[in-house]
């Protein structure tokens, strides 16, 4: 009997047991840009959500004896042409361009996540009815068929999300569809289908984790572009309607003081690229996270 | 490849028909009457009785059901007749022939410049990446990403129209009626319509040389001892604009859209603008014949996108 003490253990270098959480934590905060995009979207957030208090006045108030001035200590960017004071309006502006953005999102994620799950797994008529119709969505320009459907709705602000929804459902469609296809074709979902699953549960337990985190990606990307879209629907006048306050439209009020007040058509344009930034730089940290393949390609 | 064109063509029509389903039946949900609308615009409108409005409903249509309407519209674009726009009071075919070429002329011009400089940036990144030249092409593509179009036409207008006063801030003239001319009203509309394309494709085509430049040839390339520029231009760019060919359709799309606010910005007499004011002026016909031509043209320019692969990359077959 060998004294088991003296048995030489063999040197195992086992790697680092890391959570994915923690992987996913270090991708995501590796660049500083994601951080700085991380920190403004929170500020954002605060923000819309104390407007109330944070704002210096009142944003819909009118004072015409204050019109069009120019940044002072009562009004820290000016006023507009109705006397409005600009910082105020740019805060609750804020509230806008959130809901829009998230509101947007969540509904034209879900119904499109939903569509091409259901196109990509069920296939044959199904897929082909969706599909066409996601095709024939496609064929206008995102802001032409916005504008269109923001104008049948009759602008404002829910209108403007579902107009803007129905407008970027195809591109989560379009994807969901296609990873469904490809999840479905492996062969757990093969071995779920022998022990006698139900096609739904199937799909809703087995296709749907599978299949879903490309379009985490795309939700961020989005985002950004929502709100950019929405401020150009703002600014032709069809978007979010007066009293509501957004930056497309403040943009397009101060356009027409551009030469005598540049500021006015500035500073909610400005808000718009820091916002829209963030959301990109959140949406590439995201990306690089859950996709160890892509980093490093800008 | 012939057989492939062929059922390609017959699938974009069944998808414009499918656009002129959605655009008809959405114009006929605007709130509004067409012919109140057109009436309450003139001057002379405060005189019309009901049976000048049912005359004018009779003329255009608009008494019989919608699904007839429907029909007459589809018959009409089959034999080459959109319909007789209500504001304008000529046909919609002829209102195009005029605001159509207009955006044409910037869309292409604005494709062009935002292609070619787009690959130019992107390539340059990637062979030099990691230095200055990286640094400036990737900040360029953030702000052009993010950039609201409006925005970056407010400082053009601000400092070349409105401060130095180069360059004139609303209008346009067509190149064959004024060439000079032309040239000044285009620089900034097309600054505005080029700058997200140009940005996303300087993105995607620095990815895309990152990655062929991994590629076995190009190590060989550069191993049997060939000059930079030979193995530039011959191994890395062909390779790698595969994937910003297929950002073309985007692009168009990009553009079209963004004419609608940089042509109402700029005040220019093109399509974008023409499918504002006919939403505002409920000019039904107009919002379906202008639609329609950009879906066609979307759908044509994405085929044209699909063939071309196979002469950029000779290992996609089509069957």
């Amino acid at each position: 009997m060998s004294d088991i003490s003296t048995v030489q253990e063999p040197e195992v270098t086992v790697p680092p047991r890391i959570s994915e959480w923690k992987r996913f934590r270090r991708i995501f905060f590796q660049r500083k840009l994601v951080t700085f995009g991380l920190v403004v979207l929170v500020i954002l957030v605060l923000v819309a959500i104390f407007a109330p208090l944070i704002a210096p006045s009142d944003p819909y108030k009118n004072e015409m004896s204050q019109s069009l001035q120019d940044p002072s200590w009562n009004h820290l960017l000016g006023t507009d042409n109705l006397g409005r004071d600009t910082l105020s309006r740019l805060i609750y502006g804020a509230r806008t361009a959130l809901y829009v953005g998230f509101g947007t999102v969540l509904v034209s994620a879900v119904i499109g996540m939903i569509l091409g799950l259901l196109a990509g797994y069920l296939g044959g008529v199904v897929n082909g009815i969706i599909m066409r119709v996601m095709d024939a969505l496609m064929g206008f320009p995102m802001l032409v068929l916005a504008l269109l459907l923001a104008a049948v709705l009759g602008g404002g602000l829910q209108n403007v999300v579902i107009a803007l929804a129905i407008a970027t459902l195809p591109g989560y469609v379009r994807l969901m569809c296609a990873e469904t296809m490809s999840v479905k074709e492996n062969e757990y979902i093969l071995a779920q289908r022998a022990i006698g699953a139900k096609g739904f549960r199937t799909m809703m337990k087995h296709v749907l984790p599978n299949a879903f985190q490309p379009s985490l990606v795309l939700i961020t990307t989005m985002l950004g572009n929502v709100i950019l879209a929405e401020a150009g629907l703002s600014f032709i006048g069809i978007g979010i309607q007066p009293p509501g306050v957004a930056w497309g439209s403040m943009a397009a009020d101060g356009y027409r003081s551009l030469a005598s007040h540049p500021l006015l058509s500035f500073s909610p344009s400005i808000a718009i690229m820091i916002v829209v930034f963030a959301f990109n730089m959140v949406g590439d940290g995201l990306r690089d996270a859950l996709d160890p393949k892509l980093r490093g390609t800008l | 490849m012939t057989s492939y064109i062929i059922r390609r063509v017959l699938w974009g029509v069944l998808v414009l028909f499918l656009v002129s389903v959605i655009v008809f039946f959405s114009v006929r949900l605007l709130p509004g009457d067409p012919v109140l609308m057109f009436v309450a615009q003139q001057s002379s409108g405060s005189g019309m009785t009901e049976e000048h409005l049912e005359k004018l409903r009779i003329e255009h249509g608009l008494d019989k059901p919608v699904v007839v309407q429907f029909g007459n519209w589809i018959k009409g674009i089959v034999t080459g007749d959109l319909g007789k726009s209500i504001r304008y009071r000529t046909d919609v075919a002829s209102l195009l022939t005029d605001f159509l070429p207009v955006t044409l002329i910037l869309g292409l011009i604005s494709v062009v410049i935002s292609t070619v400089l787009g690959v130019f940036l992107g390539l340059m990144a990637a062979i030099r990446r990691s230095t200055w030249v990286d640094t400036v092409v990737t900040i360029i593509s953030y702000i052009g990403l993010v950039i609201p179009v409006f925005m970056l036409g407010f400082i053009l207008i601000y400092v070349f129209g409105l401060k130095l006063g180069w360059l004139p801030i609303a209008g346009y003239k067509l190149p064959w009626v004024d060439f000079g001319a032309s040239v000044k009203y285009s620089v900034m509309p097309v600054a505005c319509l080029a700058v997200t394309p140009l940005a996303v494709t300087a993105r995607q085509m620095r990815s895309s040389v990152l990655e062929v430049n991994n590629m076995d040839y190009v190590r060989t390339a550069w191993s049997k001892g060939l000059r930079e520029r030979l193995v530039v231009t011959r191994h890395i760019l062909k390779n790698s604009l595969v994937p910003v060919i297929t950002l073309l359709g985007i692009s168009i799309g990009i553009i079209f859209g963004g004419s609608v606010i940089v042509e109402s910005m700029f005040a220019i007499p093109g399509m974008g603008r023409l499918l504002v004011q006919s939403v505002f002026n409920l000019d039904y016909v107009v919002i379906q014949g202008g639609t329609l031509i950009i879906a066609a043209m979307i759908i044509l320019v994405n085929l044209i996108v699909d063939i071309s692969y196979g002469w950029f990359d000779p290992r996609i077959r089509y069957e």
